[in-house]
């Protein structure tokens, strides 16, 4: 049963002075409950704009966006997301970060204190527990942003590229420990990225994007046996999708980079 | 070589350098004073002999008066300063976040912030009169618009992302606003109060300007019809060692209180 649904979703935006530019163009998808879904495309596909329109951040231009049925209005904590920016609020401790959401919603603090906890644990980060955010490294940073997201519960849990700026070796770490955390607490996901490893490395399914106006070219299901460990990456099925999905993205990659089409 | 640093930008040197430069500019003065005075090449009514400004020192610390200056002083300044900062930093805040505040605001510290202070004196004396509340409205007036454009780029330069990433963990616009708005602009709102103090000591010799019978300002003033350059002399040294000590002050301040932020 898919549980986001997004019909014919379409976003122009009207810069000043600048002809619009359509960002989405009837884009429609659907991710199913307790799946691992990517959306993986370009720079400047539109991608980062549907995931900041499932977060209710954004409002679509025309189209329909649900969740479970109901429509998506306005942001809300049962659709968590981790940003690719550090988005740790620096005044707060590692633990209080993650209380934040359960703080929120007026949970009795020992039960806010037990959700930290745990996923202090859940993400590796026991004995940082009082540190602040200026005080990690930036893989911890997005550690910890993946535990506040976490802590809400949320139905579905929305990342932007998470480890866009981290150094390759963390980011094959993180992308681990991601897959350690969703395999354990079974959680619906939607991760936009532009890198084909990592997209290949967590999805279920794979969604390739196509840039300006930003549309999904393809979709294609990952048939790697989980749990997946690095071996996966060498796979020949591994091969098989990161060759579909190159020479998808080639031709996009090449569209991407000649000037935009102007609107009428 | 440790002398290449001295000329490559951004580059540390030596701490015995940077203290040795250090003494170096100021001895040069001392003895560019020295030379002027006690080599006979200025008359005392022109520049008095660092001695003499020594004995001034001694004999108003001796008989208090110079403290009572100090005393009155530093009433006038805290008094505007403070005033100033209890609305500037609200205000300021608002107005680099919402728009409709901006438009309210902008128009009338865009215009105030380039009116001389001692422009405002006349009419400051017609409607406050002579007393402390002119002197005290100086500093306020001097301050507070500065105050309220730093203020209000702060706020203007907060992530959006960490308002957003609030939002998505559950928050609404008034959570938003308290919990994220307002302690994120304290770092930045406390380095423009710092530098703001600043301005405010520069503005007391205008304050002092009319109808004074204590203060710094009016000590120096006063000594300036008797041509009493060993007074004056040692107010404009007692007004720069107050400043240095507020600064200090305030530094410390920001580590105390904001522990979390980065250091600088």
């Amino acid at each position: 049963m898919s549980m986001l649904t997004l019909s014919d979703i379409t976003v122009r935006f009207e810069p000043k002075g600048k002809p619009p530019v359509l960002a989405l163009d009837d884009v429609s998808l659907s991710v199913a409950h307790d799946t691992f879904s990517v959306i993986v495309g370009p720079s400047g596909c539109g991608k980062s704009t549907l995931l900041r329109l499932v977060a209710g951040l954004e409002v679509p231009t025309s189209g329909m966006m649900a969740l479970d049925g109901q429509p998506i209005a306005g942001p809300s904590a049962d659709r968590g997301m981790v940003f690719q920016s550090y988005t740790l609020f620096p005044w707060l401790t590692v633990r209080e970060n993650i209380m934040f959401g359960p703080q929120l919603k007026k949970l009795p603090k020992s039960e806010c204190e037990d959700i930290a906890d745990d996923l202090i644990r859940a993400v590796h980060l026991t004995g940082f527990e009082g540190s602040y955010p200026k005080e990690l490294s930036g893989g911890m940073r997005q550690r910890v942003a993946l535990a506040r997201a976490l802590a809400n519960d949320p139905r579905i849990l929305l990342m932007d590229e998470p480890f866009g700026a981290l150094d390759s070796q963390t980011r094959q770490l993180m992308q681990e420990l991601l897959l350690d955390v969703w395999q354990s607490r079974r959680k619906t996901v939607l991760f936009i990225t532009h890198d084909i490893d990592e997209a290949i490395f967590l999805g279920d399914e794979v969604h390739v994007m196509t840039a300006r106006p930003g549309k999904i070219k393809q979709s294609l299901a990952i048939n790697i046996p989980r749990p997946r460990s690095i071996d996966a990456l060498t796979s020949s099925e591994f091969m098989h999708y990161k060759k579909t999905i190159l020479s998808l993205m080639h031709d996009e990659s090449v569209r991407a980079d000649t000037p935009e089409p102007v609107l009428a | 070589m440790w002398t290449r640093s001295l000329f490559s930008p951004k580059t540390e040197i030596p701490k015995s350098a940077f203290i040795g430069l250090s003494l170096c500019s100021v001895s040069l003065v001392l003895g560019l004073w020295c030379l002027l005075t006690y080599g006979g090449i200025t008359p005392k009514d022109f520049l008095a002999a660092p001695h003499e400004v020594i004995e001034a020192a001694i004999k108003r610390i001796g008989n208090l008066s110079l403290f009572h200056h100090i005393g009155a002083s530093l009433s006038v300044i805290l008094s505007g300063f403070i005033l100033a900062s209890i609305f500037a930093v609200p205000i300021g805040i608002l107005m680099g976040s919402f728009r409709a505040v901006q438009a309210l605001v902008e128009p009338l510290t865009g215009f105030m912030r380039y009116i001389p202070v001692s422009a405002l004196i006349p009419l400051l004396i017609l409607w406050v009169g002579i007393g402390i509340e002119q002197k005290i409205m100086v500093i306020f007036l001097g301050t507070f618009f500065q105050q309220l454009i730093l203020i209000s780029d702060v706020s203007a330069r907060v992530s959006k992302d960490l308002i957003d990433c609030a939002y998505t963990l559950g928050a609404n616009r008034k959570q938003v606003a308290l919990r994220i708005l307002v302690p994120a602009c304290m770092p930045g709102v406390m380095d423009n109060l710092r530098v703001t103090m600043g301005w405010a000591w520069t503005y007391l010799v205008v304050a002092e300007l009319v109808a004074a019978d204590t203060g710094l300002g009016y000590m120096i003033l006063n000594a300036m019809r008797g041509l009493f350059t060993d007074v004056i002399l040692l107010g404009v040294f007692t007004i720069g060692i107050l400043g240095l000590i507020t600064d200090f002050i305030f530094k410390v301040l920001r580590k105390k209180l904001l522990p979390w932020s980065a250091d600088f």
